[in-house]
């Protein structure tokens, strides 16, 4: 008898094994105080290696785990997204109160549990290892946004992320559950095979209007949108945004919406798109939806995260209509975007850490008047942040915009990219809010009232002192605070001039994919 | 050789960003110099006939049919000499004032970066490259009005430069759906392309026309502007630094009207021709609107804004007289007034020196001492006002010539709005020249540092009025090209 051992292609599976061992040390090191410090050290070269290997498989498309999962240009290109802003999260980690206090190794071997999940989730191709790629991004990250121990704000936003994202999951989980039982395969080419069932149109309408199929593709729908948060199941968003560590925040403004948008990539365009007529309305109105709320909802934020949460919200509702269109410029145009959204918003983030951190945790608007005439390092990263988040030339945001737009005329789409300018001037209004107290505000003296009210709260929370006695006012002179900003900025100034390198990147993401 | 045009006054506005701050200034200047002897050069080897020249067509972002592709024509080529002359006196004349104070390397930097972008909107070839550069121009101007502008009459600087941000971008957001929809049906499934020479080549179904005629049209008057959508331009102007203010109202208002020429004609002859008439009454709205406010207002930033707003819809009726002496009155009159509204502007800053303000209200008898002065203003009034001998006449002569081949009833009231430009230009020279002087304003000569600023601008007017012919021999090959697509239109 001859067993055929299963061919394990370690190749491709590299990034994954690379994550896995840096995590497995960083765990291990924790035990020794005298190699502690090197933590951020090791996670930084577990993500540098990772993204070594991704870019060493750049045009591998192949299935992996006996079809569980697949590895192809959307694994390669959005996983590489995740690792960039996993390794800024690490740089604007350093320091800071939330990452001392959970024990250094700790916090990290949670970010790099996320990254993991990240990356395998951008390869699932199976229900299964779907789901578990999905928790295992999210648990890390319930726990993470809760380090900073001695802020309420930070274990109310964790609590509070943990019992929406479990909901979240579990409708998600009910969801798949109806379409294996539906389409009878676990496998997402095997659930498109049998949701065509013969390949006949006839059996395509027939699974149409099949209730149990809709109510399983909406359910996964709404699980997914809770991750990305998509109105209306948005709530949480600028709660937990607000209250997170920032640089959490900042990791899963950014990593979690590109590992998510793969999984619809995936779920959507991969398995379902049998069912790609009944599906795609209903995304249409999600996306409207978002940019509607997020981008009003924004106009009258005064703290600067809870805005950047809000814009989120808004700018996920257009990169929802990359998925929306279901072609592969819908696809590469989504991939695009994701990209100059990182850039954009972790220089935007790198400096509100920086501000932060000078100001005693101080993220209202207000309080950043008269940062032009004092910081010009800081002042420029976040203004060309928040042009290019509004979509305006010379930067990436505007190419992004205009491949959305393009992708979506192209197929019928029009007035999904109308919506789009809509809401792209709304969200002019709350962006260069920024903008005018950065440059066109006179310095004020900064007053506590400024800031987040701690006024209010009791002094210490579960008997540890208060965590804004910390302040470091040297900040703007730490260069792993302030290279990821300018870098950020830079990038996203490049690729608005130069954006070929980044489409030729994006179109890398549909190499593997065939409609 | 255009590239160069472009990209020069962005360059000294970035090296003016790092040098020493007494350097700034010197370095803007011998920019604009540089890219105003450049435009000269163009000018001397162009030919009338001869079609789009000094092309530059590089693939720019292949994966989106977007190419980097720079021309010019008849249509262009006095608009870049308009633009590179009118920012020399806005350079010089923030240097003469230290408009940029202590932050006067950000000053240059924007102040040219806005000349690269007015320049690139005005000699881009390719639609999506016309649409960057129109939304890029906006960007320097609004840090331009927001951080060196002053809160006045109650309306804070960053929120009138917020207004004005966002009523400019609703036009210019929909403008970019309406040249991606333009490009994508046209192409048809085939080759994408925004080539604009290839896009009228290819035609646009009539249907489509419609709609996206008005994505257009709304962004070009919102950045004129023209009446109704005018709203974000009094607290803007009341904002505005004043050497600033002079380029913007000279220059980036015929960037609308530049684009009804460029790429609402020849791309949607069959829209314009449908909206000919709706065209035509907006533009009288604006015309008797404007005159009408410009007679009311005081302040004289707004007397001037709103006369601009009449002149603009001057020549928006031109261009949609849909005939060639329509059409080369409206780009006559759009160097005029652009000439004209750089040097009134700088007088309006030189007068409320003198009377530490800028109300109409609280002047007079400012000629009693200034004697050049006075005379320097008046050329500039009759200007605005169109008295025969000026250039100013005959490009409103044109226009209202061809008004009337197009449409007798439009053309008799259009000329009520020239009536109308006497009253508020000869009121507002005689409220600030003539009557006594009061008590404490200083009635002073214009000093030679500033005469050689403003007088040069005036001495342009003066030539245009004697030799209109250099440009409509130049122009004109072009601007009948552009009429005739929608007569040819019209004929069927």
């Amino acid at each position: 008898m001859i067993f055929d051992s299963p061919t394990i292609d370690y190749a491709a599976l590299s990034p994954i094994i690379a994550l896995t061992s840096g995590l497995v040390v960083l765990v291990l090191v924790a035990v020794f105080d005298s190699v502690k410090r090197f933590g951020s050290a090791l996670a930084l070269l577990t993500l540098a290696v990772t993204a070594g290997l991704l870019i060493w498989q750049w045009d591998t498309n192949t299935d992996l785990v006996a079809g569980s999962l697949h590895f192809d240009g959307i694994s390669v290109t959005l996983s590489l997204l995740c690792v960039v802003s996993a390794a800024v999260a690490v740089l604007l980690s350093i320091g800071d109160p939330a990452e001392k206090q959970s024990g250094r190794s700790d916090y990290l071997a949670l970010l790099m549990g996320s990254v993991l999940g990240m990356v395998m989730l951008t390869q699932a191709n199976n229900i299964l290892t779907f789901f578990v790629a999905l928790e295992l991004l999210s648990i890390p990250l319930y726990a993470l946004c809760a380090t900073n121990l001695r802020k309420r704000d930070s274990l109310e936003s964790g609590l509070k992320y943990l019992i929406i994202g479990s909901l979240g999951s579990a409708t998600l989980l009910y969801g798949l559950a109806l379409i294996y039982g539906v389409s009878g395969a676990t496998e997402f080419p095997q659930i498109a095979a049998g949701f065509l069932g013969d390949g006949s149109t006839e059996s395509v309408n027939e699974l149409i209007s099949d209730p149990l199929a809709l109510v399983g593709v909406g359910m996964v729908a709404v699980g997914l949108a809770f991750k990305i948060s998509i109105a209306p199941f948005h709530q949480w968003t600028p709660d937990v945004y607000q209250g997170a560590p920032t640089p959490i925040t900042a990791f899963m403004a950014v990593a979690t919406k590109a590992a998510a948008f793969a999984s619809f990539i995936r779920f959507f365009l991969v398995a379902l798109i049998g069912l790609v007529d009944s599906w795609d309305i209903m995304l249409a109105a999600l996306a409207a939806f978002s940019m509607v709320v997020g981008n009003v909802g924004a106009l009258a934020q005064t703290s600067l995260k809870r805005m950047l949460g809000y814009s989120g919200i808004a700018q996920a509702g257009y990169m929802l209509c990359g998925i929306v269109v279901a072609t592969q410029d819908g696809i590469s145009a989504l991939v695009f975007y994701l990209a100059a959204y990182v850039a954009m918003n972790l220089a935007a983030f790198a400096v509100i850490v920086v501000h932060e951190r000078q100001t005693g945790f101080s993220d209202s608007i207000s309080s950043l008047r008269g940062l032009g005439r004092s910081k010009p390092l800081l002042a420029w990263p976040l203004t060309i942040a928040m042009l290019a988040l509004a979509g305006l030339p010379p930067t990436a945001g505007f190419i992004g915009k205009l491949y959305l737009i393009e992708a979506l005329v192209d197929s019928d789409w029009t007035w999904l990219g109308v919506m789009i300018a809509v809401g792209t001037m709304i969200s002019l209004v709350y962006y260069l809010r920024v903008v005018a107290a950065v440059w066109m505000s006179p310095e004020t003296e900064a007053s506590p009232a400024d800031g987040i009210d701690t006024a209010g709260l009791p002094a210490s929370v579960a008997g540890a002192p208060a965590a804004d006695e910390f302040t470091d006012p040297q900040a703007h002179r730490r260069w792993y605070l302030v290279l990821p900003a300018v870098v950020g900025a830079a990038a996203t100034v490049f690729f608005g001039v130069i954006p070929q390198p980044l489409v030729e990147f994006a179109q890398h993401a549909v190499s593997g994919y065939v409609t | 050789m255009l590239s160069l045009i472009i990209w020069i006054p962005l360059l000294a506005g970035l090296i003016a960003a790092i040098v020493p701050r007494r350097f700034a200034a010197p370095v803007a200047g011998s920019g604009a110099v540089a890219t105003l002897a450049l435009v000269l050069v163009v000018l001397v080897g162009f030919e009338p006939d001869g079609g789009m020249q000094y092309v530059t067509d590089v693939t720019w972002i292949p994966g989106l049919g977007v190419d980097y592709n720079l021309g010019v024509d008849g249509l262009s080529i006095f608009l870049i000499l308009l633009t590179a002359v009118a920012w020399i006196p806005g350079v010089l004349f923030s240097a003469s004032r230290n408009s940029g104070g202590d932050k006067a390397g950000l000053y240059y930097l924007m102040l040219l970066a806005g000349e690269t972008a007015t320049l690139g909107a005005f000699l881009a070839q390719d639609l999506l490259l016309f649409v960057l550069f129109f939304d890029l121009m906006i960007v320097p101007f609004y840090f331009l009005f927001g951080i060196w502008g002053k809160d006045r009459d109650g309306v804070k600087a960053s929120a009138a430069t917020l207004k004005m941000i966002v009523f400019t971008l609703i036009g210019s957001l929909l403008m970019l759906v309406g040249a991606i929809a333009l490009a994508v049906i046209s192409a048809d499934g085939g080759e994408l392309t925004f080539n604009m020479a290839e896009l009228a080549a290819q035609g646009l179904p009539t249907g489509s026309q419609n709609w996206i005629f008005w994505f257009f049209a709304v962004a070009f008057l919102v950045k004129m502007p023209a009446f109704p959508l005018h709203g974000w331009m009094p607290d803007a102007y009341r904002a505005a630094p004043l050497p600033a203010l002079a380029v913007f109202s000279a220059v980036l208002s015929k960037v609308g009207a530049y684009g009804f020429l460029r790429v609402v004609l020849p791309l949607m002859p069959d829209a314009t021709e449908l909206f000919q008439t709706t065209m035509l009454v907006l533009a009288l709205a604006s015309i008797i609107y404007g005159s009408v406010m410009a007679f009311t207002k005081t302040d004289l930033r707004l007397i001037l804004g709103f006369s601009s707003v009449a002149q603009l819809g001057f020549i928006t009726a031109g261009i949609f007289a849909l005939n060639t002496s329509g059409g080369e009155g409206a780009l006559l009159q759009m160097i005029n007034h652009g000439v004209v509204v750089v040097p009134a502007f700088l007088i309006v800053a030189l007068i409320s020196e003198r009377f530490g303000s800028e109300d109409v209200a609280g002047m007079g008898g400012l000629a009693k001492k200034a004697p050049v002065f006075a005379v320097v203003f008046l050329i500039v009034t009759m200007a605005t006002l169109a008295i025969p001998g000026s250039p100013n006449f005959i490009g409103e002569f044109f226009i209202v010539n061809g008004l009337f081949e197009t449409d007798v009833a439009i053309a008799i009231v259009a000329t009520v709005g020239i009536a109308l430009a006497a009253f508020y230009a000869l009121r507002m020279y005689q409220l600030t020249m003539h009557n006594p002087l009061p008590e404490g304003a200083d009635s002073r000569e214009i000093s030679m540092r500033d005469g050689l600023v403003v007088v040069p601008m005036v001495m342009i007017t003066v030539v245009l009025a004697f030799c209109p012919q250099l440009i409509i021999d130049g122009s004109e090959p072009a601007v009948d090209a552009v009429v005739a697509a929608s007569q040819v239109e019209a004929a069927e």
